[in-house]
């Protein structure tokens, strides 16, 4: 833990390595009651989300049919964004997580779920999953830091190129299902060399990538304003028809877009979300790697709709601690995650999603500048601690 | 040749526009829509209704099942697998069709028993409901009746064991010539289907020899053979508890007759958890013994066996891998998972929290 240490008040300074296991059991203990009554209603949960979106989305594609008329451009539009938002939040990112794989579902589980996204959720399940879930916030491990395009903590070495990174992460937030899919495939690093572009792994990838876009981009694109044409040749507006349903789908898959982007940003990006060293988790313990997930996630104030649409990544730091239970649980373990956070005297950072996006922007816009002070170097009276230390 | 022409032409057509139909519904299939609209209809999930649910003893129910699209009869003594939700978890259990091979309605029926702790047993026999929907496998088991048929049968029945053969009775009763029924149930009101057998018997349609062990004892083979002189001359279908079948099985090859002997056995499916246990990769052959609180994975990569892996631990759900049969513990609350071979669980445990709890079998 030692990119704290770098700080000038170090927060994690008044608790000892037995406090840190202590609050580790303790939040295991906390797991352990949701396990005990995990079942019939979570099972009816996920199965009621998926017939809801199914139908929204059968819904909307039908009034769709009919996008020559402004009404119901705007009616279809409306629900068919809803209905993504749901697909991928609440549903295919819960799922693809195995929060619901205790179900034995063959259908509702992580290891045949595929979603409405234009990363394969095989790809998807390994970046997100095993990299970002295992090294949340570490400096050159997560790379959900940044996405590998921007400067997200004053330790990185500013270059000019980081000027333009409020408008990458604009882009990005526009396109984000393929900012993912291209994370997903790390194409920057993949791309750079020829060697590592002839990969044949990396090329089976990048085509089942493309594969997948290819189909989306033509259900969204061809094959629904194509549907969509018999109505305008009836009221003899086909062009109207087939362009009001493109554009239903872009801003469709836009609003989608911005929308996750947006939570997304205000799981690590808020002020008072804490980076960590490559080093600093060699030997990590269980408890420490909870304290680890506590103190790098921001969480998201708001109704019940809120914790809905965000697939509950409100609960981030929940969410961080216990990636593998019912998102819909976390609002119930919440508080007493809280009371964990004030009784170990640790920030349970949340706000409003207007406030954690606009702090997520203003960290953006800040460290796209170079620092004013120069980074502090490290604190070397903190002694490292030594990994068997850390297992005895 | 015009007509195959025609044919290859509209199947083409019809794949094509199968394929427009996909690509509307991409990345999810059609079915996954037209799932949430009409359960029944999906041809590559197959489940059934319950169409009525009739109390047999204090502890039996029998369900009359209409299966979805995609079922196949059954033979008589045949099994099949129903997966049922019990709080929010699909477990599947075997269970022999009783019903008469061939129902017009094409409906049919199993007899659910309920046994000791049983989870999916007691569950039926509590909540099963006109109208409930469960999952369904297929017919399976060798447990049939011979053809031609053979002019003398016996069946030594005891408990449960009755199911598979009462769906042979009501089957072929007619083509089978001379029967003897040996069933042994702890009490008279106990007998699964008694009212039943003692009709057939008092009409003359077979010999019923009812044995109530609480009174009587268990029955010995020795006894049998009083029982039934001509024993070893029949065909024999005997279904019950593992050491019945295991006492018959003996005496049967010590009178040289073991190929005239049939038998079904019930695994228990209660699996009891120790400490560590043999773990066996059955496509790669690899037999690994994992100790109390080793993972799998760990055990497995010691021994080199290749195994897929990410987070290890626990939370990215790559290293899973399926349990044909056997039971394992998560290492992080404790919590049990088994599998058994003829329910065909086949439940994904993640290796790198799974330490084993006793012999296990995985698929891999
Ligand atoms: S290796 Fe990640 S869950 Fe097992």
């Amino acid at each position: 833990m030692t990119t704290l240490q770098r700080k000038e008040v170090n927060p994690i300074a008044h608790l000892s390595p037995e406090d840190i296991e202590q609050l580790g059991r303790e939040l295991d203990a906390i797991r352990d009651e949701i396990l005990a009554v995990r079942g019939e209603q979570d099972a009816r949960h996920i199965r009621r989300m998926i017939a809801v979106q199914r139908r929204l989305e059968l819904g909307s594609r039908a009034v769709l049919l009919f996008s020559v008329f402004p009404p119901a451009w705007v009616l279809g539009t409306i629900g068919l964004s809803i209905s993504k938002i749901l697909e991928n939040m609440e549903i295919g990112h819960n799922i693809l997580h195995g929060q619901y794989d205790f179900m034995r579902d063959p259908k509702i589980h992580s290891t045949t779920w595929e979603w409405d996204s234009a990363s394969p959720a095989e790809q998807w399940k390994h970046s997100h999953n095993e990299l970002h879930h295992k090294y949340t916030n570490v400096v050159g491990r997560d790379n959900d830091l940044g996405y590998g395009i921007m400067r997200v903590d004053e330790q990185q070495r500013w270059a000019p190129a980081h000027l333009g990174q409020p408008l990458y992460n604009f882009v990005n937030a526009c396109f984000f299902e393929y900012g993912i899919a291209a994370y997903d495939l790390e194409l920057g690093r993949n791309l750079r060399t020829k060697k590592r572009r002839n990969n044949p792994e990396f090329r089976a990838r990048a085509r089942q990538v493309l594969h997948k876009i290819r189909r989306q981009v033509t259900r969204d694109y061809v094959v629904h304003p194509a549907l969509a044409l018999p109505v305008g040749f009836a009221v003899g507006n086909p062009l109207g028809a087939l362009f009001g349903t493109m554009a239903a789908n872009f801003v469709a898959n836009l609003a989608r877009n911005l929308w996750t982007h947006s939570v997304i940003m205000c799981g690590h990006f808020p002020n008072g979300v804490e980076t960590f060293e490559r080093t600093s988790i060699t030997g990590e313990t269980r408890g420490e790697w909870y304290l680890r997930q506590m103190l790098g996630s921001a969480n998201i104030s708001g109704s019940k709709l809120m914790h809905i649409m965000t697939g509950n990544l409100s609960h981030q730091i929940e969410h961080h601690l216990f990636p593998d239970l019912p998102a819909s649980r976390y609002a119930e373990v919440a508080p007493k995650v809280r009371a964990l956070f004030e009784r170990y005297q640790l920030n349970y950072v949340t706000g409003p999603l207007v406030f954690q996006v606009a702090s997520a922007w203003a960290k953006v816009f800040r460290l796209a500048l170079p620092n004013r002070k120069p980074a502090r170097e490290i604190d070397h009276s903190i002694p490292p601690r030594h990994p068997a230390e850390v297992a005895a | 040749m015009p007509v195959n022409q025609t044919s290859l032409f509209t199947r083409r057509l019809r794949n094509g526009a199968w394929r427009v139909v996909e690509l509307i519904t991409t990345p999810v299939v059609p079915a996954d829509y037209l799932d949430v609209i009409a359960p029944l209809r999906n041809p590559t999930v197959l489940r059934a209704r319950i169409e009525a649910v009739r109390p047999e003893t204090a502890d039996a129910v029998t369900l009359e099942l209409r299966p979805g699209r995609g079922w196949e009869p059954h033979q008589p003594g045949q099994y099949v697998r129903l997966g049922v939700d019990v709080d929010g978890v699909r477990l599947w259990r075997a269970y022999s069709v009783t019903s008469a091979a061939g129902r017009r309605d094409g409906r049919f029926t199993v007899t659910v028993n309920a046994v000791r702790d049983g989870v999916v047993s007691g569950h039926l026999l509590r909540h099963a409901r006109k109208g409930m929907l469960v999952h369904l496998d297929v017919p399976a088991g060798d447990f049939v009746l011979t053809s031609p048929r053979p002019a003398r049968t016996l069946f030594v029945t005891a408990g449960s064991g009755i199911t598979p053969v009462m769906g042979m009775l009501r089957s072929a009763l007619p083509e089978l010539g001379d029967v003897v029924v040996v069933h042994s149930a702890r009490t008279p009101e106990g007998v699964v289907f008694g009212a039943e057998l003692r009709e057939l018997a008092a009409q003359g349609r077979i010999r019923l020899i009812e044995r109530h062990t609480r009174a009587d004892g268990r029955l010995k083979p020795a006894a049998l053979a009083d029982l039934v002189p001509d024993l070893f001359e029949r065909e024999t279908w005997a279904c019950g508890p593992g050491d019945m079948l295991d006492d018959l099985q003996e005496h049967w090859a010590d009178a040289g007759a073991a190929e005239r002997l049939h038998v079904e056995r019930f695994r228990p499916t209660v699996l009891v958890a120790g400490d560590g246990g043999t773990v066996t990769f059955e496509k790669s052959g690899l037999v690994v013994d994992v100790a109390a609180g080793a993972t799998v994975l760990d055990a497995a990569e010691a021994a080199g066996q290749l195994m897929r892996s990410g987070c290890r631990m626990g939370i990215c759900f790559k290293c899973v891998l399926p349990m044909r049969e056997g039971i394992v513990r998560d290492v992080r609350d404790g919590k049990l998972t088994t599998a058994t071979e003829v329910d065909g669980d086949n439940v994904l445990i993640q290796t790198c929290i799974s330490t084993a709890a006793g012999p296990c079998r995985l698929d891999a």
